[in-house]
């Protein structure tokens, strides 16, 4: 490698390794505050949905019938008979909330079932439910036993079945969790390289630049190009590893998140999909550093640098979200010649298989060449007296 | 004597600030703060630039440095034309201000290193010259303490030293003892004086009467960007002090001026 570049890189790299304080904040925390997030969120998903599973709930009856006492035993109920004249008490029971339901049927209520036909004009036999939506107990058994007796009456009429017994969603386990990752991943990992970028490429330029130590290396005889580039690679290694540390941390957490306890969610990336991805993802970091490292070079201090970024920031965040909509990747060139914009594209494709060779090679190239450029403004910049001499 | 560092009708102007112009008291839009000048420097020899604050020292340096670009004339370091060859230019000299600082995050061993690699010294002169200059400054015993730790005399001399990782032939200095005690200037001065007994040139600027009369061989006053007068120091004081023959040359030209 060219000796200025190298020189540059290394001092960054040497800068970067050396700092506690740097590394704790771009490498550790990163990942540690993803996981510990979203570990919360998957917790908190868990509370808010799940019943409990040994719920039990007090269930008085009116003239039960043997079939709907079928249906109960099937769920932890403690189920009393209650004659019909004390109907009264049992309603204020559960008014009360002594008891969870009480449920009125009719007497002889199979026999009533049995001859009742709809063809008839008659109306059908009727259950009274009486609950308590005041208490929570009460409401999840009002809707577990109607669901039940509603299951039970289908079954009844029972003229033909949709999907018993198969299921019907003909896609492998594989496509479904490729598509939740085509969803999900583009915005995190364009998030995660995103704050990666950030954090060292406006200490580097615009930290530089506050602290006056570009202008003791521009008298040197080294090539502004050089110092262009040498940041840029350095900070492209930091962003990654920045990176790494966000996806390790979200790796560690998505069981968690989704509430299972395997982590294979039948995901079977090859490990030509993970190089694929790996030379999205080091395209994607270079562009990012190299926008990041100009934006930061117009700016006086680290302070303002984070304030001028901050655009660019919401800009990718809306980039990631698009891969949760419009149904998997692009089919057209142009899409793939915008920057940034191609790089979602292409880890959608990657993630619900479906990438397309061309596309993928146009998006690198497509990157590669803006980084180029965008050193080249960079090397420009330093070069120019209003940027680093601005009073 | 061979003239090595020539500056011909150097101009420079600055777009004034909306914040300038109220500070300055002016509508212009723009600042000239160095006007068609043009000086001297022979080979061995230590140039002054004398003038008040604002007289426009500094950018003329920076020029020299080729930090900043002239709007109009050239200038020649050993033969090399700081427009068309900076980076040549740049190889020749030393450069050191006391606005440019050190990376506080690296120990002076590191900076020398790293400095030295950017004008491509190779290792062996290196460390040579690491440990002769270090124990010249008494920088050895704080050479691996990081530049943050270091008071701001010691901070100075590290710069001193990494401006001259190269060996230079040809030492800028803009404003040399500012912000240091006696002690810590007098090292430098001492060291000045040293350099140019090894044949170096050095062109250096000042505010300060006394270094320029102890030190300069030739001084160029600048007042308002222009070259005012140009001799070597006995041509200009004629017996007088320096400072009083400053106020003679302030005196006449803003007599010019009314
Ligand atoms: N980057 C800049 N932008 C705008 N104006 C500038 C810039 N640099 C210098 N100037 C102006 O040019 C003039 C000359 O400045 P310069 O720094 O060269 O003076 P100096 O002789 O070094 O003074 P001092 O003794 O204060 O260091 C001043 O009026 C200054 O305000
Ligand atoms: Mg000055």
């Amino acid at each position: 490698m060219n000796n200025g570049i190298w020189t540059i890189a290394k001092k960054e790299l040497r800068r970067f390794f050396g700092d506690r304080r740097m590394l704790l904040t771009t490498l550790l925390l990163p990942g540690l505050t993803i996981y510990i997030m979203y570990s919360f969120m998957g917790m908190a998903l868990e509370n808010s949905f799940s019943v409990d599973e040994d719920q039990s709930f007090s269930i008085s009856a009116v003239n039960l019938p043997d079939s709907a006492q079928m249906l109960l035993s099937g769920i932890s109920a403690a189920v009393t008979e209650v004659d019909a004249g004390q109907l009264e008490e049992a309603k204020t029971a559960v008014s009360e909330q002594q008891c969870d339901l009480l449920l009125c049927f009719p007497e002889q209520f199979d026999a009533l079932v049995e001859a009742y036909s709809q063809a008839s004009g008659s109306s059908a036999p009727n259950i009274e439910i009486y609950y308590n939506s005041a208490s929570t107990t009460s409401a999840t058994a009002y809707s577990t036993v109607t669901g039940l007796l509603s299951d039970y009456e289908e079954q009844l009429v029972n003229k033909f079945n949709i999907n018993d017994q198969i299921s019907g969603d003909l896609a492998t386990e594989e496509e479904t969790s490729g598509s939740f990752f085509a969803m999900m991943m583009p915005m995190l990992l364009m998030i995660f390289l995103f704050s990666g970028s950030m954090a060292t490429a406006t200490e580097s330029i615009a930290g530089e630049k506050e602290r006056g130590t570009i202008a003791t290396m521009l008298v040197t005889p080294v090539r502004r190009s050089d110092i262009a580039f040498g940041k840029i690679i350095a900070l492209s290694i930091t962003a990654l590893l920045s990176g790494l540390s966000s996806a390790i941390g979200t790796i560690l957490s998505f069981p968690k998140l989704m509430n299972t306890d395997d982590i294979d969610i039948a995901v079977s990336y090859t490990a030509f999909d993970y190089l694929l991805l790996g030379l999205i993802i080091l395209s994607t970091v270079l562009i990012l550093v190299a926008a990041i490292s100009i934006i930061s070079a117009f700016a006086k201090s680290i302070k303002e640098a984070q304030t001028l970024v901050l655009p660019l920031m919401i800009a990718v965040m809306a980039l990631g979200i698009t891969a949760m909509f419009g149904g998997g990747a692009k089919t057209e060139l142009f899409y793939y010649l915008i920057p940034l914009y191609n790089s979602v594209q292409c880890m959608v494709g990657i993630f619900s298989y479906e990438i397309y060779p061309v596309y993928f090679a146009v998006t690198i190239i497509v990157n590669l060449c803006c980084t180029l450029l965008g050193a080249l403004v960079l090397a420009k910049m330093f070069n120019s007296e209003k940027i680093i001499f601005s009073k | 004597m061979k003239a090595i560092l020539e500056a011909q009708k150097l101009t420079k102007s600055f777009p004034l600030s909306a914040r300038q112009k109220k500070l300055e008291k002016t509508t212009d839009k723009r600042k000239i703060a160095v006007k068609d000048l043009s000086f001297t420097a022979y080979e061995g020899e230590i140039f002054g630039l004398l003038g008040p604050n604002g007289a426009g020292k500094t950018t003329t340096l920076r020029m020299l440095a080729t930090l900043i670009n002239p709007d109009s004339g050239d200038a020649f370091i050993d033969g090399v034309s700081i427009i068309s060859n900076p980076a040549l230019a740049r190889s020749k000299i030393g450069f050191l201000t006391s606005e440019m600082k050190l990376e506080d995050f690296f120990t002076p061993s590191d900076l020398f290193d790293f400095f030295s690699d950017l004008y491509k010294v190779d290792d062996e002169t290196r460390e040579d010259r690491k440990k002769e200059m270090f124990t010249r400054f008494g920088i050895q015993e704080f050479a691996d303490t990081k530049v943050a730790n270091l008071s701001t005399g010691m901070k100075q001399k590290v710069s001193l030293v990494i401006s001259l990782v190269n060996d230079p032939e040809i030492i800028i200095f803009d404003e040399p003892t500012n912000g240091l005690d006696v002690l810590t200037a007098k090292t430098v001065t001492d060291f000045l004086l040293e350099l140019k007994a090894r044949g170096k040139t050095i062109l250096l600027s000042t505010h300060i009467f006394s270094l320029a009369e102890k030190l300069c061989d030739r001084v160029g006053v600048i007042i308002d960007g222009k070259m005012i007068r140009c001799d070597t120091l006995e041509e200009l004081k004629k017996g007088r002090s320096l400072e009083d023959c400053f106020f003679d040359l302030y005196d006449e030209i803003s007599g010019e001026r009314k």
